[in-house]
């Protein structure tokens, strides 16, 4: 009896929830979170989904509905799984004015848009810790510039970028003295020397190059996030705001004083007018600008030694100040571009503010004083309206494209669905645990697209089996297509998963690069066949010209190497087949491997320390002989008489000589 | 009885739920299988008997005299792309040495060889052969058709023909 009535039990609960969704084949399916994210061996993922790596300093690929990991994008840390930073080409990538930076902390990701729309250009990446913000071009996957930001510190509320990709904006969350001054640490000092800024970076429509256009010099707070108008509110930006009550110590209470800090809205097309007019300031200054060329496959690094800036309290009219509940984190503009939704970490409310009322605001002159010199508008006037009781810690929000906000809960780890319209709360789900971003695919467009909102998670107790004390960082995606939401999967991450962009498969899988030309190869040290392959040297360094095909290298044996010699390996690839990289890895080298991609001549830098024969070889499994790819490097006392050779085969050094004793 | 008939009747929705909507997907999966990864057994006995192997190239007309043009190009493009493991003799080296491969084989099979090296190797016997001696696939090395013909042309020049 009893187990019976179990099963009757089960059976019935099973049908109350397929019940209501039996109503096709679809949503019955749609009851089952697995088969939802399930993608069969041999099937694409629907999205691709970009996700920073926090302090990796990379940017991970992973495909959604399956949360399989499809690529970690090397950025703002060095790789030695490919040997970004370690390989002499793309070494400069990481110049700062402060030398070679190996490491930052990748927070913020933003595709780049054509009419409010993901197009699939490009990717660019903020780093927070030495103001960096870089381009990864989407054909290849690959960055393709790094640029270093003047007078900032802790780059946190970048990269946004404007509805046509104008304008990649890159706010200081430190306010730090412009000019990298020395400062007493004071409140006084604070108060009098330290400023905030918001550089303008311009995109070249065709190159995609970054350029500082202009920097707004702000009163010294901490810019938090930022968002771009759209559609009506093309043309500015807006910013969150903490520590308006520029605190310089203990800011956890410090900064926290005042019941409401500000939402910063800045007009750009205003500002970029004064610029044109020759308004803006020079100002000395210096920071690096890398690039990678594509046809050297090498990256330069240019040094820039001023930068133009606009200072908002001379040239009034296009800095306004709102003021926001409290602490606020999140500042995001709604598909229509109406609506603006700041964040109040530490309020118990969502305020939302209606574009249309915030300039009516200045029309009418509708401010309550001055704050550093910068207006204030009257709360009142630029409010839509309040979400009340919503969760505790809002953080972030999302659209949907149907009229939904979707709000993370830092504190109680949830996501909150709400109408724009009317700000009732809609739903709510249990995210595990402290939630900080969430990321809608398309939800920072003008037209989302939907169905998912993935939660971007810092704790994840109880969900993975347990790693030591440190367990991996999460993400979990919901469906959004129903009125309510539904959890389907959970999947770990790699460093700290911080904010996400995610764009349909379509807009980018048909373009993928799938190697090189050699023929476009430009490397200076290129070999472009083994008939080009040689060893040069120019009075301490030595020059390998090496190519790799399947599977052997050449040369595959090099002696007159002495020690103290810089030896400079280039090896070009000479396949030009989809996915066949060559690695090269040489015994003791302080650095790491190179991966060479099909086409490419990439170069690993090696100084022996010692004599004796040094062992090399190909890291990346290549064909049934690729154990075989494999050689040597004789390594001689310094100013020794052997002579400098290489060869492979009949034209190794070697050659036919048996010096053995018989 | 009674518990068993429910399950019975739950367990047969699901079931049909799920066929509906797995059938679908199936279809199509089937449909987009590249074509290398699914040899089927016929068209490899079909392409047993066709010296000129697999590919687009039915037709190849050659030229008389040599055209020194195209060797010259052929010779650029091997040196960067094929001279790796090629020898001009008979020499095997990682591929066989190409003394002798006008002969060998037909101008067409040459060329889609060139061309097509994934499904030569996945589907002509021939190439299958070559494949058991010298176990490494040749790369396709995504030469363009007047390259392969250039090379081709470079092949002849070799094999001393006029």
């Amino acid at each position: 009896m009893k187990l019976s009535h179990l099963l009757l039990t089960a059976a019935a609960a099973a049908l109350a929830v397929q019940g209501c969704k039996m109503k096709s084949t679809e949503s019955a399916v749609g009851g089952d979170a697995a088969s939802r994210t399930y993608v069969a061996p041999g099937k694409y993922d629907e999205l691709y989904n970009f996700v920073s790596g926090g302090f990796s300093g990379q940017v991970a690929v992973y495909g959604i509905p399956s949360g399989r990991l499809l690529k970690v994008l090397p950025v703002f840390s060095v790789n030695p799984e490919n040997g970004y930073g370690y390989s002499e080409e793309t070494k400069p990538m990481l110049n700062t004015s402060q030398g070679f930076i190996p490491w930052d902390d990748q927070h913020h990701l933003a595709l780049s848009q054509t009419n409010g729309e993901h197009d699939g250009r490009w990717l660019f990446a903020n780093a927070n810790n030495s103001p960096r913000v870089a381009r990864i071009d989407l054909k290849a996957f690959k960055t393709m510039e790094i640029i270093e930001l003047p007078n900032s510190g802790g780059n946190h509320s970048s990269p946004f970028l404007t509805e046509n990709t104008e304008y990649v904006i890159a706010g200081t969350r430190f306010s730090v003295p412009i000019g990298n001054q020395e400062s007493a640490l004071d409140n006084a000092s604070y108060k009098k020397n330290f400023k905030s800024t918001a550089s303008f970076i311009n995109i070249d429509k065709n190159s995609g190059h970054m350029n500082v256009a202009f920097q707004i010099i702000l009163p010294g707070m901490d810019l938090d996030l930022s968002r771009a108008g759209k559609g009506p509110s093309h043309g500015w930006f807006f910013f969150s705001t903490y520590n308006t009550e520029q605190a310089s110590t203990l800011k956890e209470v410090n900064a926290s004083q005042k019941d409401k800090d500000f939402i910063v809205a800045v007009n750009w097309k205003k500002a970029e007018e004064y610029v044109k007019a020759g308004k803006a300031k020079k100002m000395a200054t210096e920071y690096y600008h890398n690039t990678f060329n594509e046809e050297t496959h090498s990256a330069t690094s240019e040094i820039i030694k001023e930068v133009l800036t606009l200072d908002p309290t001379e040239l009034k009219d296009f800095v306004y100040l709102i003021p926001c509940p409290k602490s606020p984190h999140g500042c995001d503009v709604d598909p229509s571009g109406e609506y603006i939704v700041g964040s109040g970490k530490l309020a118990a409310l969502i305020p939302v503010f209606a574009y249309q009322k915030f300039v009516k605001a200045i029309e009418d002159k509708a401010f309550e004083g001055e704050y550093n010199g910068l207006p204030v508008i009257k709360y009142e006037a630029a409010l839509h309206g309040e979400v009340q009781k919503p969760g505790l810690g809002p953080l972030h929000t999302e659209f949907d494209g149907k009229g939904n906000a979707y709000t993370s809960f830092f504190v109680s780890s949830e996501i909150v669905k709400w109408s724009i319209k009317d700000l009732k709360v809609l739903d709510r789900v249990p995210t595990y645990y402290s939630i900080g971003h969430l990321m809608v695919p398309g939800g920072d467009t003008k037209k989302p697209y939907g169905k998912y909102v993935v939660a971007y998670n810092k704790i994840t107790k109880d969900r993975f089996l347990p790693t030591g004390p440190e367990l991996a960082q999460s993400a979990q995606l919901y469906s959004i297509e129903g009125d309510k939401m539904q959890l389907l999967l959970d999947f770990p991450t790699i460093g700290e998963p911080h904010y996400a962009q995610a764009i349909p498969a379509e807009k980018i899988k048909d373009q993928s690069v799938k190697f090189f030309d050699i023929a476009k190869n430009k490397h200076p040290y290129v070999a472009a066949g083994e008939k080009a392959t040689k060893v040069e040297r120019k009075g301490n360094e030595v020059h390998v010209y090496m190519t790799a095909i399947r599977s052997h290298l050449t040369p595959d044996n090099i002696e007159g190497i002495q020690v103290g010699d810089d030896v400079y390996f280039h090896i070009t690839n000479l396949e030009q087949d989809w996915d066949i990289p060559h690695g090269f890895a040489i015994k003791h080298a302080p650095t790491a491997e190179l991966l060479v991609m099909p086409g490419e001549t990439a170069t690993l830098k090696f100084t022996p320390k010692q004599t004796g024969i040094y062992p090399f070889y190909c890291t990346d499994f290549c064909s049934a002989l690729h154990q075989e790819m494999q050689g040597y490097m004789r390594v001689s006392a310094k100013g020794s008489n052997v002579p400098l050779k290489w060869g492979i085969g009949d034209t190794a050094p070697g050659a036919g000589a048996d010096t053995t004793a018989k | 009885m009674k518990q068993l008939r429910y399950l019975f009747v739950f367990s047969l929705a699901i079931a049909i739920a799920a066929a509906g909507c797995g059938g679908g997907g199936q279809e199509k999966s089937g449909e987009k299988a590249p074509e290398s990864e699914a040899p089927a057994a016929g068209n490899s006995a079909a392409a047993s008997t066709d010296p000129k192997g697999i590919g687009k190239f039915k037709d190849v007309q050659l030229t008389h005299p040599l055209d020194e043009a195209m060797v010259k190009k052929g010779q650029e493009v091997a040196e960067v792309k094929c001279t790796s493991c090629h020898k001009l003799t008979e020499e095997k080296l990682v591929g066989p040495g190409w003394k002798g491969v006008t002969d060998r084989r037909t101008p067409e099979w040459i060329m889609n060889f060139v061309t097509n090296v994934d499904e030569m190797l996945d589907k002509d016997p021939e190439a299958q052969a070559m494949l058991e001696v010298c176990m490494v696939r040749m790369p396709n090395q995504n030469l363009s058709d007047d390259d392969a013909r250039a090379v081709l042309e470079y092949m002849r020049k070799i094999d001393g023909k006029n």
